[in-house]
């Protein structure tokens, strides 16, 4: 259970967002989380509304949006979704296989009011 | 009030990696080879580090970081090797983040060709956590069972090395060691696999190599 760790990391980013653009309240925030980011989306929902409480995030909904992993075969450029955890290129068997998404957490969106 | 939407797109876990990634470069400007050592309980990393403290350290200067939710047993049974051991005591955190270790960087010895970093003993959260490491080792234990790599994808798909521990147990147990290879290679072609056994020392004296040529590759900046 490390998802408190992750939001207190997005509030790290929030805050200073919400300085930046002297925001009064966050009404929502979106995050992107990837298959393999090791992150349980119902579990990132149930820290977020803990640690919100007394932020100027109290109100804010929180939306997930899932990511899929993604690879590119760095020898035939193919780009696909590995099955079962099979790391293997299904065109050219390769396995030099470079990562585009699905491992990472990103915030992709801050919605709020001034 | 006035509505206003800003796109972020910033990684989440950023702040751990941007100090993760200053610890890579201050230990491989002194010549430290850095190994993040993660597995489920009891799969045997304290007793791995152990018998390094006995192959590796007579050569070498090792310390370690090891990492508990309670107890400080693991740094001791360190330091009775005669081996510079610190220990991060969570709390209950199930993970160790780049900032505690770059806590105690400044404590380290001035002559260090290896540091160790055992994690806190899960399969699930430390591997979303970059420490600084050059080289991350994850392990399974033969009693864990032959079912463990794709069940626990992250912690084989971020790692270099598979270790294979407890081998001496595999002719007792229903424990197919050809499956986990096949398995995390599927997931991660580039693992270096190696199967041990701290116990009976099986294995070591290779995986021994295999670190100190890595640190030889950190020197020449081929790591």
């Amino acid at each position: 259970m490390h998802e408190l760790s992750i939001i207190s990391g997005m509030f790290d980013i929030l805050e200073e967002k919400a300085r930046e653009h002297h925001a009064k309240n966050i009404i929502r925030v979106t995050i992107k989380v990837g298959k393999l980011s090791g992150a349980v989306p119902d579990l990132l929902e149930s820290a977020f509304d803990t640690y919100k409480e007394g932020t100027l995030a109290a109100e804010a909904r929180l939306e997930i949006v899932s990511l899929p992993v993604k690879v590119k075969c760095t020898t035939c450029s193919r780009e696909f979704t590995p099955e079962q955890y099979i790391f293997i290129c299904p065109g050219c068997s390769s396995t030099d296989l470079k990562v585009l998404e699905g491992m990472d957490l990103f915030i992709e969106k801050i919605e709020f009011e001034v | 009030m006035e509505k206003k939407e800003l796109i972020v797109r910033e990684n989440i876990l950023g702040s751990n990696k941007k100090v993760a990634q200053e610890i890579r470069a201050k230990l491989a400007g002194r010549g430290v080879l850095c190994v993040n050592l993660m597995s489920a309980p009891g799969a045997g990393k304290t007793s791995l580090l152990e018998k390094m403290a006995e192959k590796l350290a007579p050569a070498h200067a090792m310390a370690v970081i090891e990492g508990d939710v309670e107890t400080e047993r693991d740094a001791e049974r360190i330091r009775a090797k005669g081996i510079p051991a610190w220990q991060i005591v969570t709390g209950g955190e199930c993970h160790l983040e780049a900032r505690m270790i770059g806590k105690l960087f400044g404590g380290l010895p001035e002559k260090l060709d290896f540091l160790f970093i055992e994690n806190i003993g899960n399969l699930i959260c430390p591997a979303s956590f970059d420490l600084g490491e050059h080289l991350r080792c994850v392990l399974v234990s033969s009693p864990e069972g032959d079912d463990k790599v794709k069940k626990y994808p992250e912690a084989f798909l971020t790692s270099d090395c598979l270790l294979i521990t407890k081998s001496d147990l595999i002719p007792y147990l229903i424990f197919d060691p050809e499956r986990v290879k096949k398995e995390a290679l599927e997931l991660n072609p580039k693992l270096r696999i190696f199967i041990l056994s701290s116990f009976k020392d099986q294995g070591l004296d290779d995986f021994v190599a295999f670190l100190v040529e890595r640190r030889k590759e950190l020197a020449t900046g081929h790591a």
